[in-house]
């Protein structure tokens, strides 16, 4: 299975050492980093549990094995990718420890601390913040078109990303050891964290006005007859008058007619008929001001823009997210209820 | 079958929505499986897409819960594919069950102190096989608090489900579905929250007034997105202390040619 000699404790330099398999087992376990997070200890059982194949390497003595998993069940948090660079440097320190150097429980515990911070400060808007709602946002539009390759897509996706980089990192951790403090905040980690905040702030300003929806057209301030509608769009009345009156109707007739249609509604107009008043004509074209097109002549997006940031300035006034929705629903069946929805 | 498959997902999503590894809490997956498997594939698909734009926000940071994406998908998955409800209701149900789930989260991570205090007395023993016991039952007590309900839900017959949902005037349909609509804002509101600094706040207008041009698409947008991105970092002075000197090189430079041409 292995090359490596487990049978000396301690003091025999060199003679321990981690092998591939070993780290591709930690890799693999460190994918239950979080199973059980709690409200005491958060995710330290899960480091734990993924360094067990280090200890069954390092440590076969028994008394050498409790101690190594008390020191690691001390109190250890961070984001739970970030979690493998420290894996790494962690197993780097532990095969020294094993094999003589003098490295004590505190200085492994103090890396611990010292790299779950900032780490966990990178983690957090890299994967929570952006990458996530960006591959969601794009899986939900193809899924949204009715298409399975929305769910495959952010599935593979995001596995292929996360697997890549817990695996990458885990290892650049334990060959550079405890240079890899330095090496993370030496300007690159900063550049993806930056980088991906232009971009995730960028997306959200797309993703606001496009995917929020309400719809303020029942609120209406005004209705003017604009005319007969054969006076605009004769193509439509010729269509009409075809229906009412029998005759032939043609594949120009409707085509002509069907367009006439489209052009009234994209120009915000609508239809009424109205015979008492008009006897004529009694199609009459109908331009109706409502509160959602004053907005749209505004600045499309305005209300979901407005809606976004009265959450955030709840949100920044601590008020819980889960108040929010709950009032949210309350307005919408309220506005329901009143009919402006 | 069926029901044992719809199972096996929300277990697999309960493990999930505590791990965040392989996200298959994520709606758009667990809705779509779900629906797979019950034969109701379009169903699924639009409700997972739906839930996914809900639930862009929600993300577990620290100790601190988000509303729970795993029962909420799963439940409105079953609600919708198997029961034949309205997705705007199903969706509404979610949210519901959003807040429900958190707080059976939280009642499975105060349980999992006591796990890690097992796991103490394990390390005492120096018994490996304790730890990881004490971790891997954590595991399935944040599966079960999925599965559970869903089992529970499956178990209430159809026209119990119509039944009561006949009974709601039309009106607070209607006013869920609307508010299912704008409720997404939440979400992204937690995203900019997170996120957004002074200096970044440009970058959201701008992404704003590109979206009001209804010919680009997003992968448009996106790729617009990256490459703001990266000119902002190629040009942002704060990764640039060295290249001071650079650019006094490059005007030196620029006034050679300049100084070419007179």
């Amino acid at each position: 299975m292995s090359t490596t000699q487990t049978a000396p404790v301690t003091g025999q330099a060199g003679q321990l050492h981690l092998t591939k398999r070993d780290r591709i087992a930690v890799w693999l376990r460190s994918t239950f980093m979080q199973a059980s997070n709690n409200y005491e200890r958060l995710i330290t059982m899960g480091f734990t549990f993924s360094m067990i194949p280090v200890v069954k390497r390092l440590y076969p003595n028994q008394a050498d094995r409790s101690a190594f998993l008390k020191r690691h069940l001390e109190f250890f948090n961070t984001h739970p990718y970030l979690a493998s660079p420290i894996l790494g440097v962690t197993m780097a320190l532990e095969e020294e420890r094993a094999n003589g150097a003098d490295i004590d429980d505190a200085s492994i515990q103090g890396v611990k601390i010292g790299m779950m911070g900032p780490l966990a400060g990178v983690g957090d808007p890299v994967f929570w913040g952006t990458l996530r709602p960006i591959i969601g946002a794009f899986a939900a539009s193809l899924a949204l078109s009715g298409s399975i390759m929305g769910a495959v897509v952010f599935f593979v996706v995001w596995n292929v990303v996360r697997m890549a980089f817990t695996w990458y990192t885990q290892e650049l951790g334990y060959k550079q050891g405890r240079n890899i403090v330095s090496d993370l905040s030496g300007g690159i980690m900063q550049k993806i964290t930056m980088g991906a905040s232009v971009l995730g702030m960028f997306i959200m300003g797309v993703l606001i006005p496009r995917w929020t929806s309400i719809d303020l057209s029942k609120i209406v301030f005004s209705s003017t007859d604009m005319g007969a509608v054969a006076e605009k769009f004769p193509g439509l009345t010729t269509l009409l008058d075809l229906i009412n009156g029998g005759g032939q109707l043609t594949a120009e007739a409707l085509t002509n007619g069907f367009s006439g249609i489209q052009d009234m509604l994209s120009n915000g107009y609508t239809a009424l008929t109205n015979a008492a008043a008009y006897p004529d004509a009694p199609v009459r074209l109908m331009q109706t001001t409502t509160l959602q097109s004053v907005c749209d002549s505004l600045l499309p997006g305005l209300m979901p823009l407005a809606l976004t940031m009265l959450c955030l300035f709840l949100l920044r006034k601590k008020v819980n997210p889960i108040a929010i929705i709950c009032g949210l629903f309350v307005v919408g069946v309220i506005g329901a209820f009143v009919g402006i929805f | 079958m069926e029901i044992i498959l719809v199972l096996l997902v929300a277990l697999l999503a309960g493990f999930e929505g505590i791990l965040d590894a392989f996200e298959f809490h994520q709606p758009i997956v667990a809705c779509t499986l779900i629906g797979v498997v019950t034969g109701h594939p379009a169903e699924g698909i639009a409700l997972g897409g739906s839930l996914q734009l809900v639930a862009l926000g929600w993300m577990n940071i620290g100790p601190a819960v988000a509303p729970d994406a795993a029962l909420c998908s799963v439940a409105s998955a079953i609600l919708v594919c198997m029961k034949g409800v309205d997705m705007g209701v199903g969706i509404s149900a979610a949210m519901a069950l959003a807040v429900a789930g958190l707080g059976l989260t939280i009642i499975v991570r105060t349980i999992t102190v006591g796990l890690i205090h097992a796991a103490d007395s394990a390390a005492d023993k120096g018994s490996i096989r304790g730890v990881e016991a004490a971790h891997l039952t954590a595991l399935l007590l944040q599966g079960l608090r999925v599965v559970i309900p869903a089992a529970l839900i499956i178990a209430v017959p159809v026209d119990v489900v119509q039944g009561a949902l006949d009974a709601i005037p039309s009106w607070v349909t209607t006013g869920l579905s609307t508010a299912g609509g704008f409720i997404v804002a939440v979400g992204y509101a937690m995203v900019i929250n997170m996120m957004a600094t002074p200096k970044l706040w440009p970058f959201f207008f701008l992404g704003f007034a590109f979206a009001a041009l209804s010919q680009l698409n997003l992968i448009v947008l996106g790729i617009i997105g990256l490459c703001i991105a990266f000119i902002y970092i190629q040009l942002a002075p704060e990764f640039n202390q060295q290249s001071v000197q650079a650019t006094g090189a490059a005007g030196d430079d620029l006034d050679a040619i300049i100084n070419d041409y007179e």
